[in-house]
């Protein structure tokens, strides 16, 4: 059982994540963005293509430390959340921007957000195929302490995970602009009113959601393998963890990820791996049952 | 000069058209009240002058300058400031940081500005790392009115906020809205309580239907009793 709390932990920490950008947008302009897993996808394909295009000369390619993955693998994060983040904001761009314009609903951009998720799904189906693909070939070191193990790997994935979700909890608690974006989170209306220029603002949160959604799907990447339904398929926890945390709340994202992890991994002590999204599904529901505001919703309710 | 002129103004949400042809003007260092039943279009006409909700036709002038549809950003900067009704607070910002919002177009050091508003407000100083949805309801309408305040606006739009208050607080807030008035700050407010914005107002607007029924200053208001059977609920 320890065990499994222990890789409970592992996939928790990249649900936190991944879950922190989706909740920052969930609060900020109400978008529940199905496309969000899928870029997590594209950020983790970028890394590929560069790890693919560097060569293998000097350390480029050779294992960092007593990690599996080579020094090509950290090199091309960089332009993944680059990308990534100018990703997210032409999708806001072209698809969500007009559509607050003309007043829709946030089930309309739900629904054009799969939509975005299916396009860039396809994207990644032609230009990679649907093999399987990894960023590195050869054996994955382990760590051992006290009866329980855990690869080397899964060790940076959890270091790298915590310390950009806290980096993120940081900036927004602390600089001009995290505050501005929490109070354009927390009322729209008012912080127009207050002049922040909330078009702007809403650019910037795109920017860190795709930076985060970049790193969360590289770290995935090195956990399993990747394939274009990675992220499709990793939406459904993520949706339970924000929900869970509530709505715009960035520790609740972070608590929710974390228990969505465990759960999902220790259900397996009873259940087949197969069930893990049943699980999910079931968190996600008993939170809209019992607690639709989730354990840190802290919007007022209007 | 009116430092406010909203001229033959029609707006309103959607297809429905709320505000029909309104005009109304505000004096340099004025208290203007609007009064009138819910639904008249107080709410909108502040709305409209704030650029949160653009007009369909007529001109809004600021001390000259024609600010129709200008949107928030920018009147913040010419020195309007807007304190909506409801959720006038980020109630998951702590107090402190409600004000910091308040200034956030200045990039130079608001820290001074922050505790001249917290000698204003005495009582919302003590709680100023407290979130604000925690506060009680009078400190929520100090910590909303400071927050306008963070710019030194030259005109300030109030939108009812006395309503919900217990009556030694709508006395405490009017009191500061004379400080606040006497200090040179022009304000349009709207207000339920027709007795109080009567007796703090230098002139009265009377809005129904989103058009004006009748304007002048408050003794002539109070002493009409058409006026005061049909609007202000007196019989």
């Amino acid at each position: 059982m320890v065990q499994l709390a222990l890789w409970g932990v592992v996939l928790g920490s990249i649900i936190a994540l991944g879950s922190v950008g989706l909740t920052l947008i969930w609060g900020i302009t109400d978008l529940f963005n199905a496309a969000h897993g899928d870029q997590m996808t594209v950020g983790a394909y970028v890394t590929l293509l560069v790890v693919a295009l560097i060569p293998d000369v000097g350390f480029l390619q050779a294992a960092v430390g007593p990690f599996s993955f080579p020094w090509a693998v950290l090199i091309g994060i960089i332009p993944a959340i680059i990308v990534s983040a100018f990703l997210a904001i032409a999708i806001d761009r072209v698809v969500y921007k007009p559509l607050r314009r003309m007043g829709a609903t946030s089930i309309t951009g739900f629904i054009a957000s799969i939509g975005v998720a299916w396009g860039l799904r396809g994207l990644i189906y032609v230009l990679w195929g649907a093999d399987f693909h990894f960023y590195a070939s050869g054996i994955r070191p382990m760590v051992s302490f006290l009866g329980l193990r855990l690869r080397t790997d899964e060790v940076f994935i959890v270091v790298v995970a915590w310390l950009a979700t806290a980096g993120t909890y940081i900036f927004l608690q602390n600089t001009k602009m995290g505050k501005a974006l929490r109070a354009l989170s927390d009322n729209a209306d008012l912080a127009r009113v207050a002049g922040i220029n909330t078009d702007r603002m809403i650019v910037w949160a795109w920017a860190i959601a795709g930076f985060l959604i970049a790193l969360a799907g590289t770290l995935y990447g090195i956990q399993t393998q990747l394939r274009a339904e990675m992220g499709w398929i990793f939406l459904l926890p993520l949706f339970a963890a924000i929900i869970l945390g509530g709505q715009g709340s960035i520790t609740g994202a972070a608590v929710g990820g974390l228990v969505l992890g465990l759960a999902q991994q220790m259900s397996t002590a009873w259940l087949r791996p197969t069930y893990k999204p049943a699980v999910a599904f079931m968190i996600m529901v008993l939170a809209l049952i019992f607690r639709p505001q989730g354990i840190f919703g802290e919007k007022e309710s209007r | 000069m009116s430092v406010l002129q909203v001229d033959n103004v029609v707006s309103g949400y959607g297809s429905m058209e709320v505000l029909h042809d309104l005009s109304l003007a505000v004096g340099q260092g004025e208290i203007v009240a609007m009064l009138g039943p819910n639904g008249a279009g107080k709410t909108t006409l502040l709305r409209t002058i704030f650029g949160v909700v653009p007009p369909w036709s007529g001109t809004i002038t600021y001390k000259g300058e024609d600010i129709s549809g200008v949107p928030p950003e920018r009147l913040v900067r010419m020195g309007l400031a807007y304190i909506p009704q409801e959720y006038n607070i980020f109630a998951s910002l702590t107090v402190q940081e409600n004000l910091e919002m308040g200034a956030f177009i200045r990039d130079d050091d608001i820290h001074p500005r922050i505790e001249e508003i917290f000698e204003l407000f005495p009582d919302i100083a003590e709680r100023r790392k407290s979130r604000a949805g925690e506060l009680s309801g009078g400190m929520r309408q100090m910590l909303a009115i400071g927050r306008a305040l963070m710019l030194n606006p030259e005109l300030l739009l109030m939108d009812e906020i006395s309503t919900g208050l217990a009556p030694f607080l709508v006395d405490a807030i009017f009191e500061r809205v004379k400080e606040l008035n006497d200090q040179g700050v022009t304000i349009l407010l709207v207000e339920q309580n027709a007795p109080k914005a009567l007796q703090t107002s230098d002139r009265v607007y009377i809005i129904e239907g989103g058009e004006k029924k009748a304007e002048g200053n408050p003794e002539a208001i109070a002493a009409d009793e058409e006026i005061a059977r049909l609007y202000l609920g007196r019989s």
